[in-house]
């Protein structure tokens, strides 16, 4: 190796780490100050679990959690389906009913959140309908849906028209060849976009923040609503966050290794 | 005919969407080109909400500075983010693909969690002024300042930039970096006049879902600048959850979307040229 490209790649190790630390500083920042003895921010006196105690005797917080997820599996999954039997229709539907459709779809996805959020305060305010759990779901599955229409649209247009063209003189359903003939074969992007759908339901605080009411929080509300005062606890909550995210990304990436592996055992024996 | 049956499919979408979607906009431009009463017997059609934005020199100063946090936040994230992306995009084997995860790893995790974080790293007392006061800057707090709430929107899509920029230096064809070797060309040469033009597309992109969500951010500005720090999208908040001027609120809604949407539809156009070219 000669000077000039050992100088490149220290140079290029030196910036990836610099990058790498900048990324992480602030979760292991919460994480740290998470099991901290003292009220502080920034001063580290002890070890102790008092802050992961205080969040679970705190019903706002565990009620904030338990919101979260049950918002994100229910919209994950309404989302999914709507998205998905809407996305099948589309694809065989004409042209102008295609394109108007798409065009609306993604309005949600390029609009700034804060102008979905309002739009949706709007709509609900004029229905006088109360705020609370339900508009917060209604509003979840409104912009989740747009992404699972989206990731299953290009795929469905590289499918062989003949294939559901034969199903149906074959005699199926049109219900038979979607489950039967299209739904297989589109799986992959079914699922990845359930996944975004999901990520995005979990993630979200701008549209939640300004449709939810009746004390309905979700854990990115009440961040922002205790983050006025200094309160330890939510670096606890925080670090519950991390770890099921962390669970669930590594369990994302690792069950389809481990399948693979025990298909190829299996072809092996 | 049976495909019928698949277009009898779309329908109940198409319905919600227009419950959920259209209506919802149709009301933000209803708001936003009338005044006060929205009760139906007194509706006053007005231009006056956009009188206002053009007008109000408060209003004009916070989209101004808006504007220039975005834009700064978009100039560091490219000048941060080209550099990683090229050096991920020459990884060998599959030391990129364990980079980018790494890099997105983070973006999994809540965005409010994270920024929140940056409020004990910033604070009087706290590690970076920590660190300011052994290089001899004591008592330093770094929390509510303009330097606070730009650091967090970088932090936030520096990771949109990278990725950005790492596919379209990805997607680049290798041959035309040897091409250029053979035929003479220094390093620097080839990285300026071959790598750099066939990423634009990248840059672009990167600077859309940089840029737009920069600008339209509400809680970095409140959680890293302070409940005194206003930009356009704390406004927007305050129209409609504490001042109760719904048809001004509308109103900037209205024109940020528009400009938004626009300027997306735009770098989708760029986006393409390119690829019509070759």
């Amino acid at each position: 190796m000669n000077k000039r490209s050992r100088f490149w790649s220290i140079l290029s190790k030196t910036l990836i780490g610099l990058a790498l630390l900048f990324f992480y500083l602030p979760i292991f920042y919460i994480i740290v100050f998470s099991f901290n003895g003292k009220r502080s921010l920034t001063v580290l006196d002890g070890f102790s679990l008092q802050w992961y105690e205080k969040m679970f005797n705190d019903p706002t917080m565990m009620s904030s959690i338990w919101y979260t997820i049950i918002i994100a599996v229910i919209s994950t999954i309404v989302a999914t389906i709507f998205g998905t039997i809407t996305a099948i229709g589309l694809s065989k539907s004409g042209k102008f009913l295609r394109k108007a459709t798409e065009r609306v779809n993604e309005l949600p996805v390029m609009n700034p959140d804060i102008v979905t959020a309002i739009s949706l305060l709007m709509l609900f305010s004029a229905l006088a309908v109360t705020k609370g759990f339900v508009t917060m779901l209604l509003a979840h599955i409104m912009f989740c849906t747009p992404f699972v229409i989206l990731s299953i649209m290009p795929k469905l247009r590289t499918l062989d028209p003949n294939l559901t063209d034969a199903a149906l003189d074959l005699g199926c359903t049109p219900f038979q060849t979607m489950t039967k003939v299209i739904i297989p074969q589109i799986k992959p992007s079914i699922i990845a976009g359930a996944l975004i759908a999901f990520t995005m339901s979990f993630d979200d605080f701008v549209i939640s923040y300004f449709v939810t009411g009746n004390g309905v929080q979700n854990i990115s509300i009440l961040v922002y609503t205790m983050s006025k005062r200094i309160n330890p606890s939510i670096n606890a909550l925080s670090s519950i966050v991390i770890l099921i995210i962390t669970v669930a990304l590594i369990a994302a990436n690792l069950i389809p290794i481990i399948r693979r592996k025990a298909f190829k055992s299996k072809q092996t024996q | 005919m049976k495909m019928n049956a698949f277009r009898i499919m779309t329908y109940p979408y198409i319905a919600w969407i227009t419950a959920m979607i259209v209506i919802p906009m149709i009301l933000i431009l209803f708001y936003a080109f009338t005044i006060e009463g929205n009760d139906v017997v007194s509706i006053k059609f007005s231009l006056e909400n956009f009188t206002r934005f053009v007008t109000d020199t408060t209003f004009l100063r916070v989209v101004g500075k808006s504007l220039w946090i975005a834009f700064l936040t978009t100039i560091i994230s490219i000048i941060m983010g080209y550099p990683i992306a090229y050096i991920i995009s020459k990884a060998r084997g599959n030391h990129g693909i364990i980079l980018i995860l790494l890099l997105t790893l983070p973006t999994w995790i809540n965005m409010l969690v994270r920024t929140y974080a940056w409020m004990g790293i910033l604070q009087e007392g706290g590690m970076l002024s920590k660190l300011l006061a052994f290089l001899g800057f004591p008592g330093v707090s770094l929390l509510y300042t303009d330097f606070a709430v730009t650091l967090g929107m970088v932090y936030n899509f520096l990771p949109f930039m990278i990725l950005q920029i790492h596919t379209s230096l990805a997607k680049m064809d290798n041959s035309l970096l040897e091409a250029a070797a053979d035929l003479g060309a220094s390093r620097f040469q080839s990285f300026w006049r071959v790598t750099f033009p066939l990423s634009l597309p990248g840059v672009v992109s990167g600077i859309t879902l940089v840029f737009l969500p920069a600008v339209s951010s509400f809680f970095i500005p409140k959680l890293l600048g302070g409940g005194q720090y206003v930009l356009v999208g704390n406004v927007i908040e305050s129209q409609f959850l504490t001042a109760g001027d719904w048809n001004f609120g509308s109103a900037i809604s209205l024109i940020m979307a528009v400009v938004i949407i626009f300027s997306m539809w735009l770098t989708r156009k760029i986006d393409v040229q390119p690829g019509k070219e070759a």
